[in-house]
């Protein structure tokens, strides 16, 4: 992979309230690194309504608006429409949801947004659950899971949604997933998503302690092993229809990935070994549609 | 130039001579006519103004916080399960004190499935901090849709315009349509009080504790408190310009009348037949019109209900548990005052069932030959 510099620049200040170690404040820093100063922040309802701070602060260095749960792509539509009517050509709308405001709730207006090719980046951080409200199960929470509503007795019983094969199929222009442990890949996938017009969609993994848990200080491991595993392989599709996937020369199993997260310690060997079914399905069906 | 147009066509000449810049709206019966309207004059014209047609109404409203946050001019319509849709949105943006303006043609919620005239949707969301105005006539919807943005911008708060379904907004009616330079001297360019300026960082709508919560709570409420004297103030101005006047409410009728007859919406031009024609039978009765239900008209109704001994109340909406939404905030207003007047409320016209001439001189034959309301209800037009 190229090394791209890293811009040394903060936009997320001191004083944030993120738990310690939680992956998504890594990839906010890098985000608005890769971001710059002219860009405004729309933020539905997630952990980021809270991390930033009580008002009359904000950690954020750069425009911050926050928007109901539901309203990620309607609300950036609007901002950018009105940006559009000011003759505001420079000023980068770019949405930041959790999973629970992209795979669910929010789901409609951001296949409303990206069926009209709405210009703006939409960076889905999913952290596998709804965690501002306590780690309750969430569209995204992957198979077997447990969260507060799918406790060990009962652990989550359906696959992880693709939201990536929905929003390809919207032909949106831009789509590409992203994990913190590879800082340089997602700077340039922001950079690239910067130099295209319409809607651009990075679906950003981002572990979280209290919610898979985790030790706060494996976050970045866990997500290189979410990676090598191939539970989050890293690639991108343009006009929905062109893959490149990114092969992980040191792959690992899946039991690697899931044997370090509290949130998979009630599974057996044989259910290890259902979802390292699924995950070798997933990666060649994924192979395929690259191949085509 | 005058014109006959229908109450919706009036909205879409409203919007378009208040210059908006930002429109967001989803299709609704009976409301689709005027976002077919504004997506042809838009389409045709040479404004600069956008228009999202986005997958819902819930999205309509989201999309125009996030417009008038960056501080331009917006504007959508609906109509009752729209608006119920909308509901947690019209919370954000008088929270957010958007001076966003947007039509609703009263309809009645269902089920049973219903889509005709009812004022229960807009009144349902009488508590979300929005400004009501119920409108009379097609010229009333034009001239209100541009007092409405001065108002808004003023006070900081969004502003619902309400027509009737059908009765207004598909009902032909010749409406004086004023020239663009005419609006252009009365309603200037939307200048938001905070400019938007991304190269100068701030945060909109950040989570706020107890600590200060209630105070934002307190300016919403003190924002309403000066909507009587900025309206009359736009008003004066209006008039200057366009020689009409509406006022937040309207008495007309009988000078010194025992019995008054209140209504809002279209129910008034049926009323005022009536108040006519009974005079004219030597019966002294007056209406009142009300236009503005938020903030309730209170002080202008005590002043202009001073005397009389009776008021006979048409509600075309009903909070089921309580009666006529009208009645129940007429109670409320007059309660501390010195004149308490019996109130008789009427339920009529529910899901659009028409409010005809007799039912109304029924209502006003009733009040006038009972000292007291036999029930607390009274059912107008009811088959029973
Ligand atoms: C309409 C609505 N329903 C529910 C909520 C409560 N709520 C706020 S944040 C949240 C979970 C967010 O989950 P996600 O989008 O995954 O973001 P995370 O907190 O995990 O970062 C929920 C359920 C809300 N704010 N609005
Ligand atoms: S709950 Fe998880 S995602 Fe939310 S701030 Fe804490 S670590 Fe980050
Ligand atoms: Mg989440």
């Amino acid at each position: 992979m190229k090394k791209i510099p890293i811009p040394i620049e903060e936009n997320l200040g001191r004083g944030h309230l993120a738990c310690a170690g939680c992956g998504a404040a890594i990839g906010m820093r890098l985000v608005l690194k890769a971001l710059g100063e002219r860009v405004v922040m729309v933020f539905p309802a997630s952990c980021w309504s809270i991390i930033p701070g009580f008002w009359p602060y904000s950690s954020f260095r750069v425009t911050a608006i926050h928007a109901g749960f539901v309203t990620g792509g309607a609300t950036a539509s609007g901002i950018r429409a009105a940006l559009d009517v000011k003759g505001d050509d420079e000023t980068l709308v770019v949405v930041w949801g959790g999973d629970g405001g992209t795979f669910d709730i929010g789901l409609q207006a951001l296949s409303g947004a990206a069926e009209r090719n709405e210009d703006f980046i939409y960076i889905c951080n999913d952290n596998e659950g709804y965690m501002n409200t306590g780690t309750q199960r969430s569209s995204a929470t992957p198979l077997m899971a447990w969260t507060t509503t799918t406790p060990v007795a009962q652990p989550k019983e359906n696959p992880k949604k693709d939201i990536m094969a929905i929003m390809a199929d919207h032909q949106i222009p831009y789509a590409a997933t992203a994990t913190i442990a590879y800082p340089e890949d997602l700077l340039r996938k922001m950079e690239k998503a910067k130099g295209i017009r319409g809607t651009r969609f990075i679906h950003l993994l981002s572990p979280c302690p209290p919610g898979w848990r985790i030790p706060s200080e494996i976050c970045v491991k866990i997500s290189r092993l979410a990676v090598r595993s191939r539970v989050f392989p890293l690639y991108e599709i343009e006009k929905g229809r062109i893959y490149t996937l990114q092969e992980e020369k040191r792959v690992v199993p899946v039991k690697e990935y899931l044997k370090l997260q509290g949130r998979f310690g009630h599974l057996s060997n044989s259910q290890i070994e259902e979802i390292q079914r699924r995950v070798d399905e997933s990666w060649d069906r994924l192979q395929r549609k690259a191949r085509c | 130039m005058k014109k006959v147009i229908t109450g919706n066509q009036a909205v879409a000449y409203g919007v378009i001579l208040s210059r908006v810049e930002v429109v967001s709206a989803y299709p609704i019966t009976p409301q689709t006519t005027i976002v077919e309207e504004l997506s042809e004059l838009i389409a045709n014209g040479r404004l600069n103004t956008r228009f999202l047609k986005v997958e819902s109404e819930h999205s309509a409203m989201a999309a125009l916080i996030g417009a008038s946050t960056v501080g331009v001019r917006c504007f959508t319509a609906t109509s009752s399960h729209g608006l119920a849709y909308m509901h947690e949105m019209l919370h954000w943006a008088s929270g957010a004190r958007l001076p966003i303006v947007m039509v609703n043609v009263n309809r009645a919620i269902g089920p049973p499935w219903n889509i005709w005239s009812d004022q229960s949707d807009s009144l349902s969301q009488r508590d979300t901090g929005w400004i009501q105005l119920y409108c009379e006539n097609n010229q009333e919807v034009l001239d209100t849709i541009l007092q409405a943005y001065r108002i808004a911008e003023i006070v900081r708060l969004p502003v619902m315009v309400v027509l009737d379904a059908f009765v207004l907004s598909h009902t032909s009616e010749p409406v004086d349509i004023p020239s663009m330079e005419e609006v252009d001297r009365f309603l200037p360019p939307f200048c938001p009080s905070y400019p938007f300026e991304p190269e100068e960082p701030k945060a909109y709508s950040v989570i706020t504790t107890p600590e200060y919560f209630f105070e934002f709570r307190y300016k919403i409420q003190k924002a309403m408190e000066e909507v009587s004297e900025v309206s009359r103030k736009v008003e004066d101005e209006f008039y200057v310009h366009f020689k009409r006047r509406y006022g937040a409410i309207e008495r007309y009728g009988g000078e010194k009348a025992d019995l008054l007859l209140l209504t809002s919406g279209t129910v008034t031009s049926t009323s005022r037949l009536v108040v006519k024609k009974l005079i004219e039978q030597g019966i002294n009765v007056a209406g009142v019109k009300i236009k503005r239900f938020r903030p309730f008209p209170a002080k202008e109704i005590s002043e202009a209900i001073k005397g009389a001994e009776k008021l006979a109340v048409i509600d075309r909406n009903l909070s089921p548990g309580v009666g006529g939404i009208f009645a129940q905030e007429l109670r409320a207003a007059l309660y501390p005052g010195e004149e308490k007047p019996v109130i008789f409320g009427f339920i009529s016209g529910l899901g659009g069932r028409d409010i005809t001439p007799e039912l109304i001189e029924e209502a006003i034959h009733y009040a006038l030959s009972h000292s007291q309301p036999e029930e607390e209800i009274l059912w107008l037009g009811l088959k029973k």
